[in-house]
């Protein structure tokens, strides 16, 4: 202890004249750590732009398969050698379709409702409600899908109209997968237009549906839309209400009553079994990732453009 | 023409009526909707309870009672009266190969039992219905049960729960009477504490460092936009990199023979560790977000005050900001851990296994997880398996139910306010 004090005093009285930062090595350490830990984020992108690319070139170099075949063919069938994505695409896109139908105005009318219309109390029940929903494994939504709303939709059409598989079950329940979603994003950008635009309209005599569709909604249209295509990413990317729900098989269809597998459903598909490195199908599932990967990046890009390009600046 | 101030009057409150109920009637319209969202959530839980209770109708392929012995019923038996009932009823072949997979003396007799009733008496079901169709149509089970007892003279037909303790202890099996989650379960822990420790130190750090250290330049704020985009990448994605980097690339590491450490069973690096490692990967840019919101929240003059000791700036750091953070990092890493539990597709582009039946012993072993489970159920033609599917999600769903509680009881009890 004394010898401590006595060496304190000591460097107190070397340094007591220029109060120079110490090179502190300890502090650089952990900095350094700290920075490839954040760089590390870095590196996962880069992994999978590698990987995807790489493997994906190989799937290309293949002789069976070509690029211009890739993106225009209608048939997917490795044991033929047939790789065109369109029907992967399309049912893909379908599911997207009819995700975005339900979840696009559910959600837009439960995010007015919830930050126009509900009081406090109302709202404070409802929002937890819509975490759950939003926190349920999507393979649960894939059980329901297949033995709730499949069964609901061959009753209703009948059972030679709708298959087992169907593209239009998966999406519906993808679109209850969306809805919070889109629900939590659009409500936080209605909660943001200021109180006083909204003042302004009673003002003038308009009615709250007036102030709801002519003021707030306008004003928040950035946000919005942000979250639309959001919905849509997440809604190209999803995979397991399909694997279970959207049939095995790929189909080129726009029936949504017919059974189609979408590009991550034939991922899991295929993936699932023993699949032996460099064969084909280990390729293929690589050069669909690639699609799915760019195709989400580009709609988040848009997305963070419209927020930081459209959005309304209130003081 | 000029309209006179009595013609705009008129004109306003002709209009009023029509506007006023307009309003009205869309008030109205949001409600339904979202009581309709409402409806939606809560039909996904009924339909799995629905599925989880019913009458079944169970008959045996072999007659229970030829396996008696000295007049005691299965249920009575010892242990070495069920093994040589095994003995004499299975090949000799399966017989050893039961034996070399787990002795047959280090077997309880309970599990010694099941397997009697699994490979010899061959328990199968009929039929099975819902509980809707059990509470309310009793009338048709009844006349369906009675047309098959016709055929199956054995078969009874019992109100069960799908979901029972059995279930949940016993290992997965192709016998849907004795299949049960535990293998599932314990391969779900596994990947869930190798997410844990290889994501979370890493999220942590990461956003200490974009949050304390990073100076506003354009190197740090590609990272920060990075981990903005990583976390709208669709998890198949990163299924398909773990196959390809932990999988293939690493398979010296995470088939664990560089430790020469090689399960046998999986001698390949389709792991647990590389499930965690891919499930890590995909929670990292969630960890990071929500951390470093709680780093922020941290009002700037509790740093002042560390600042004003002398401390340095780890210092200020370890002992001001991150104890004042840590109940919203933990939220977080609640949160990101209820995802990875839930995850089913990239654990199985990175090749979770079909069928084992043994418990996971290190991180090298072959791995299932309780939503693949959920899967595999699901996905199989036979109806019947549903109702097991039905009972794992509702494991799953209390799971996932008790880590958000515990995220906001943590949230509510070390909160503090400033």
């Amino acid at each position: 202890m004394k010898n401590n004090e006595n060496k304190l005093s000591d460097s107190f009285s070397r340094q007591n004249t220029t109060l120079k930062k110490r090179r502190r090595w300890s502090e650089s350490l952990i900095q350094g750590s700290l920075f490839l830990a954040g760089f590390f984020s870095i590196l996962t992108t880069a992994g999978i732009i590698f990987t995807l690319g790489k493997e994906a070139l190989l799937f290309f170099q293949k002789p069976e398969v070509k690029l211009f075949e890739f993106l225009t063919g209608t048939a997917w069938q490795p044991h033929i050698n047939q790789f065109g994505i369109l029907p992967l695409a399309t049912s893909t896109l379908l599911t997207t379709a009819v995700a975005m139908l339900i979840a696009i105005p559910l959600g837009l009318t439960v995010a007015v409702f919830l930050s126009e219309y509900a009081s406090r109390k109302v709202r404070n029940f409802l929002k937890p409600i819509l975490e759950v929903l939003a926190g349920i494994p999507t393979i649960v939504y894939g059980y329901f899908a297949l033995t709730f709303i499949t069964p609901l939709l061959r009753e209703i059409f009948g059972k030679d109209v709708v298959n087992i598989y169907n593209t239009g079950s998966a999406g519906l329940v993808m679109g209850i997968l969306i809805l919070p979603l889109i629900a939590s994003i659009s409500e936080d950008a209605l909660a943001a237009v200021p109180r006083s635009l909204r003042e302004a309209g009673y003002g003038l005599g308009a009615t709250k549906f007036e102030v709801v569709f002519k003021i707030v909604l306008p004003a928040a249209l950035s946000g919005i839309s942000a979250a639309i295509i959001l919905g849509i990413s997440r809604a190209i990317g999803e995979t397991m209400i399909v694997a279970v729900a959207a049939g095995a098989g790929p189909n080129l269809t726009l029936n949504p009553f017919k059974g189609a597998e979408t590009m991550t459903g034939h991922i899991v598909r295929i993936s699932g079994g023993d699949l032996s490195y460099d064969s084909i199908d280990y390729d293929s599932i690589f050069a669909l990732g690639l699609v799915l990967f760019l195709s989400t990046l580009l709609l988040n890009i848009i997305s963070q453009w419209i927020v930081k390009r459209f959005r309304e600046v209130y003081e | 023409m000029i309209r006179t101030a009595k013609d705009t009057k008129s004109l306003f409150e002709n209009n009023l009526a029509l506007r006023t109920n307009q309003g009205k009637t869309w008030h109205v319209i949001f409600l339904l909707v979202t009581i309709l969202a409402i409806v939606s959530l809560t039909l996904l839980i009924v339909n799995i309870v629905d599925s989880v209770f019913g009458y079944v109708v169970i008959n045996t392929k072999v007659d229970p009672a030829t396996l008696m012995v000295d007049g005691l019923a299965l249920e009575d038996q010892t242990k070495a009266q069920l093994t040589e009932a095994l003995r004499m009823n299975l090949s000799s072949g399966a017989f050893n190969k039961l034996n070399t997979e787990k002795d047959f003396g280090d077997r309880t007799r309970n599990e010694i039992l099941a397997l009697v009733e699994e490979r010899i008496l061959k328990y199968e079901v009929l039929e099975s219905w819902s509980l809707a169709d059990s509470l309310f149509r009793k009338n048709s089970v009844i006349d369906e049960y009675s047309k098959l007892v016709i055929e199956n003279p054995r078969a009874t037909l019992k109100f069960i729960s799908w979901l029972t303790w059995d279930r949940l202890v016993r290992p997965q099996s192709s016998e849907i009477v004795t299949a049960g989650i535990r293998t599932a379960i314990l391969g779900s822990l596994w990947t869930i504490i190798i997410t844990i420790l290889f994501a979370f130190p890493l999220g942590v750090g990461a956003a200490i460092y974009l949050e304390e250290y990073a100076s506003d330049n354009w190197v740090n704020r590609v990272i920060q936009t990075n981990i903005n985009n990583l976390a709208g990448v669709p998890s198949i994605v990163y299924g398909i990199l773990g196959l390809a980097i932990f999988v293939r690339a690493l398979e010296p590491l995470t088939s664990g023979s560089i430790f020469g450490l090689v399960d046998p069973t999986t001698a390949n690096g389709r792991t647990i560790l590389s499930a965690g490692l891919t499930l890590g990967l995909l929670v990292l840019p969630l960890i990071i977000i929500n951390s470093q919101e709680a780093i922020r929240a941290v009002p700037q003059s509790l740093r002042h005050a560390g600042y004003g000791l002398g401390a340095t700036k780890w210092q200020v750091t370890w002992s001001h900001v991150l104890p004042n953070a840590i109940p919203g990092i933990l939220t977080g890493l609640i949160l990101a851990v209820s995802r990875a539990i839930g995850e089913t597709a990239p654990l199985v582009v990175v090749g979770a296994s079909t069928a084992i039946s043994f418990d996971p012993t290190s991180a090298f072993s072959k791995f299932t997880t309780l939503p693949i489970q959920i899967y595999q159920w699901t996905a199989r033609p036979q109806p019947e398996w549903q109702h097991l599917a039905g009972a794992a999600i509702l494991v799953l769903l209390v799971l996932l139910l008790g880590l958000n509680a515990v995220a906001i009881v943590l949230r509510n009890k070390l909160s503090r306010k400033y």
